[in-house]
């Protein structure tokens, strides 16, 4: 044994990418699944990748505008450089998937077809069908068996990741896994270990994600002592099927494509939507964006479905929240071709046909933006350093974090189609820098003393048999879970205010309480998905109260999260001079806001189960943060103001446009 | 059947039927047929669940999980299974409803008791090993994708540009190829698919006994969804490239010429892939293949 491993928790695109590209660098790795890796989450994506392309290209697109968009539909919450670097690898990216045979959809002449997502004005994504993400797993799947075959990867399928391993001092140095058939525990010895198992859905109880999105991994790590970054920004995907045991997302393609949004002017109009004339539809999206029309970000078009149904009482239905998404003015044959997996999933679960009749569909908690802290080494060019043994590790040295369990690439708010870039990413460039990590340290993970993973392999033993023994408590687990769930959904995602995350935090340290008195209805030791599910829901609370703590203090609206108290409103005044000077003032508070809370959220777990929350700098060198101004009304004159107030900045020499505000509101409007 | 009873008088009303209407409530009679453990004897449990809108099999199943009683009360241990999308896209939840193998998450319970008003019966694949309950053991389904080589076969994950040109028409002959979610509907469907169960002797090394396994495997039928994989990556500019090595792997032992036409695997597949016809054009260019060599000799 004179090789390093690698391990690798999470098998979907994030896990599968940095699998592939280190078995072609030469190292063994152990690949742990709580599922085979075939059925991870990621084949639940549906649109597309994003990557900037030879059309675009002439179109005026570039990386860099790439990599705008995607800080800007962030809120400038992220920190730019890796952003950057994300961006600048799309197009390779996305080039390497069509060499592994990813049937994206062509052209006549046989190019890549693009399609156009959220929040930009380029056809930047490609796609396969309506199916990309489960396209994109394929084939990185078959790739790994390629390398499985080769030796090079070990699979441990149905294997639940416990907890990491630290010596001493501090550095990880494996983990405790346990056979979800057996309920064996085993000791994984790793040089290095990378953490990619995706988001934390199940801690909103239902949501789009799949049974396996509890948060658990990232949980047990940020038990551990991995820091938690922007946990409160979790987005609310504006499109998905009501359903009893979970919500099915109808993809943004849906109106990429050119679905259209809207509610019957009277409120729960029994007719057919059919038989509804234009004249008595509200489009209200396209009214009130209309740049972006259908496809604003995805924050947005969340909030006003969310109000046009709870503030403005238009839902279509009366006792349940739902808005029509209208295809039926597509031609059958287009939508087939290129959306024929999502309106299927539509049909099979719902019963009608969506290319004959509007469909129904509501909001539903979608993905963590936020996730484990990473570091990152920043190069010259302002990008990231290839090779680097920082970039995406978490604060624990040799413990890494890719995909959509860290927090690093979209910020306060995600793009539709960046996800499956971010993951895959992630996932190949860390590669390099945990090929360095694992070479670095003195000994090898294997020759480490048999102590240190027998100590850790006692302490998940025990608390798994304590578990069992737990025949006469008086909760159910799967009860606390539908309380949780409700919880969160009602507090924590698309409005939130501070009275109500205050009494949810108590609520769910409540929850926790009496998890401790959860009664197993099984106690064998042989598949026993009862203990593995309470294990689970245990570990969602501390993620439960990290992402209350964040919303809570955090006093400002950005992305996803959203206090109405705090809310921005655009300009009131129907005067010139009033309209100016309000775009003045808002411009100021811009400046104040993003001096005080342009910040990353970052939770430890506290020695008494509490998140305690820290605010660090974002990194903005590349790009200065500037007004997200998406349909907001009199947002052209604050773009204006915006644009003045920069340019009389830089005149100035100050550098930063944060001193210069008192200079422009004296100078006041020339006209 | 569906009966009706107050909420309070059946065996699960749980805490959280307490906001439900005061109207009487029906009841979903369900029957699994367990095992606890591979070897062990199967055996036969009813359970009721209370009626919801919108209600699939995998609702069914949280519900006995959630209150794990059998239908006269009395505790046991929850049904296990598998699943885990609910969107019928990863492929985990393939059982048998009412005796035809098909996914948990697109069954849906209005549409069941049209069928079959009496009850909605669950029962574990029959061709793959038992783990527990509802959850089969399915590593050969992916053994046969090794089989057949069902990859491309790049230099490497570094920049070399895009991949070949395609046509429109060749993308959409390959994307329904590619939907497969590796279910194993097919092959339970197969009557030439035939379960192989081993069982590791005491003396037996689990390297030895996983050698074993694997080489029973080898000598099995391959199956349709490995066939269907093998044509699909035959038909791309780089999979083709080692299209003889596929070729070589579905005309060896266990490979299409034990087909026997039954035509169950693309009755079954929920994903409606064209199971029939790319096995027809594995067997023209397995015989094509075939007096090639003959000739190359």
């Amino acid at each position: 044994m004179s090789e390093p491993r690698v391990l690798v928790i999470g098998g979907g695109l994030a896990g599968l990418a940095a699998t592939m590209r280190l078995a072609e660098l030469g190292i063994g790795v152990d690949l742990v699944s709580l599922v085979p890796v075939k059925r991870s989450h990621s084949v639940c994506a549906q649109g597309g990748i994003n990557s900037v392309n030879a059309m675009t290209r002439q179109q005026g697109d570039s990386e860099w505008k790439h990599f705008d968009d995607t800080v800007y539909g962030g809120d400038f919450l992220q920190h730019q450089p890796p952003v950057k670097e994300m961006t600048e690898w799309a197009p390779k990216i996305v080039d390497l998937l069509d060499r592994l045979g990813v049937p994206f959809n062509r052209t006549p002449e046989g190019h890549r077809d693009q399609r156009r997502f959220g929040g930009t004005l380029y056809k930047r994504t490609a796609f396969a069908g309506a199916t990309t993400g489960q396209q994109l797993l394929y084939a990185l799947d078959e790739q790994v068996r390629r390398w499985e075959v080769e030796g090079k990867v070990k699979k441990w399928e149905f294997w639940d990741f416990l907890e990491p391993v630290l010596d001493s001092s501090g550095r990880c140095r494996g983990a405790v896994c346990q056979d979800m058939v057996t309920m064996a525990f085993r000791t994984f010895a790793a040089d290095a270990t990378i953490i990619a198992t995706g988001g934390c859905g199940l801690v909103y109880g239902r949501s789009t994600m799949s049974m396996v999105c509890t948060g658990s991994a990232a949980s047990r790590a940020y038990q551990a002592g991995a820091r938690y970054g922007n946990g409160e920004f979790i987005q609310v995907h504006p499109t998905a099927i009501p359903g009893a045991d979970k919500l099915r997302l109808m993809s943004e393609s849906a109106r990429g494509e050119g679905g259209r949004v809207w509610v019957p002017r009277t409120p729960h109009d029994a007719r057919d939507p059919r038989d509804i004339a234009e004249v008595d539809r509200y489009y209200f999206l396209e009214d009130r964006y209309p740049k972006y029309g259908n496809l604003v970000p995805r924050d947005i078009a969340t909030r006003e479905i969310f109000d046009i149904c709870t503030t403005d009482g238009l839902s279509v239905e009366k006792d349940r929240l739902c808005v029509y998404l209208d295809l039926t003015h597509i031609p059958r044959e287009t939508l087939d071709r290129k959306l024929g997996g999502i309106l299927e999933i539509y049909e099979k679960f719902q019963g009608v046909d969506p290319r004959a009749v509007p469909m129904k569909i509501f909001p539903a908690v979608h993905y963590s933006m936020g996730g484990l802290w990473v570091d990152y080494q920043k190069n010259a060019a302002g990008g990231l350093e290839e090779g680097s043994p920082r970039n995406q590790q978490t604060n624990i040295p040799a413990l890494y974090a890719i995909g959509e369990c860290d927090y690093q690439y979209h910020g306060a708010n995600r793009l539709g189609a960046n996800s499956l870039l971010s993951c895959i990413f992630s996932g190949l460039f860390c590669a390099s820098g945990v090929v360095a990590s694992a070479h670095g340290s003195r000994k090898l993970a294997a020759e480490e003393s048999t102590n240190l993973f027998a100590a850790a392999m006692r302490r998940q033993e025990s608390r798994h048999e304590s578990l069992l023994a737990r025949r006469v408590g008086t909760e159910n687990p799967y009860q606390l879970h539908l309380e949780l769930g409700n919880l969160m959904t009602r507090v924590a995602t698309v409005v939130r205010r501070n009275e109500q995350l205050t009494a949810a935090y108590a609520e769910v340290c409540t929850l926790e309480d009496r998890w401790k008195r959860c009664a197993l209805s099984d106690s064998g030791n042989w598949t026993n998905q009862n203990v593995v599910f309470t294990k689970a829901l245990g570990d969602m609370f501390p993620i439960a109260k990290l992402i209350l703590k964040g919303a809570l203090e955090r006093e400002e609206c950005r992305g996803a999260h959203y206090k109405p108290a705090l809310a921005m409103p655009g300009i009131a005044a129907t005067d010139l001079a009033g309209q100016y000077h309000e775009a003045q003032e808002w411009c100021d508070r811009f400046e104040q806001n993003t001096k005080r809370w342009l910040k990353s959220t970052i939770a430890s777990h506290g020695a008494d189960g509490d998140p305690q929350i820290v605010f660090e700098d974002v990194d903005t060198s590349l790009l200065p943060p500037r007004p997200r101004l998406y349909g907001l009304i009199g947002g052209e004159l604050i773009e204006e103001v915006w644009k003045e107030r920069q340019k009389k900045a830089a005149l100035n020499g100050s550098g930063s446009a944060a001193g210069t505000a008192q200079t422009a509101a004296v100078a006041g409007p020339s006209a | 059947m569906i009966r009706a009873v107050e909420p309070s008088a059946g065996p699960n009303s749980s805490a959280a039927s307490a906001s439900a209407q005061p109207v009487a409530q029906r009841l979903i009679r369900v029957r699994v047929l367990r095992q606890d453990a591979p070897g062990q004897e199967s055996y036969w449990e009813r359970h009721a669940v209370p009626y919801e809108l919108n209600m699939n099999v995998i609702s069914i199943l949280q519900r006995i999980a959630a209150n794990a009683k059998s239908q006269d009360g009395r505790p046991v241990a929850p049904v296990a299974w598998d699943c885990n999308c609910l969107e019928e896209v990863c492929g985990s939840c393939t059982m048998l409803v009412n005796g035809r193998t098909r996914m948990a998450c697109t069954a849906l319970v209005d549409k069941l008791m049209e069928d079959n008003p009496e009850e909605i019966e669950l029962r574990p694949m029959s061709k793959f090993p038992v783990v527990r309950d509802l959850v089969v053991d399915r590593r050969r389904l992916f053994r046969s994708l090794e089989r057949v080589e069902a990859w491309m076969p790049i230099d490497g994950s570094y920049d070399q540009g895009a991949g070949p040109r395609i046509s429109p028409e060749s993308q959409e002959d390959a994307y329904p190829l590619s939907t497969c979610i590796s279910c194993g509907c097919c092959l339970e469907a197969c009557p030439q698919f035939t379960k192989i169960e081993l069982v590791r002797h005491e003396d037996e090394t689990v390297a030895d006994f996983e050698k074993r396994r694997r080489s029973a495997f080898d000598r099995g039928f391959i199956g349709a969804h490995a066939i269907s994989q093998a044509m699909l990556f035959n038909s791309h500019p780089t999979g083709q490239l080692i299209a003889d090595q596929r070729l070589q792997a579905i005309t060896a032992q266990g490979g299409i010429q034990m087909c026997g036409n039954a035509q169950n695997c693309v009755a079954v597949c929920p994903k409606s892939i064209p199971l029939t016809r790319s096995i027809a054009r594995a067997g023209r260019a397995a015989t094509v293949w075939a007096i090639k060599k003959l000739f190359d000799r």
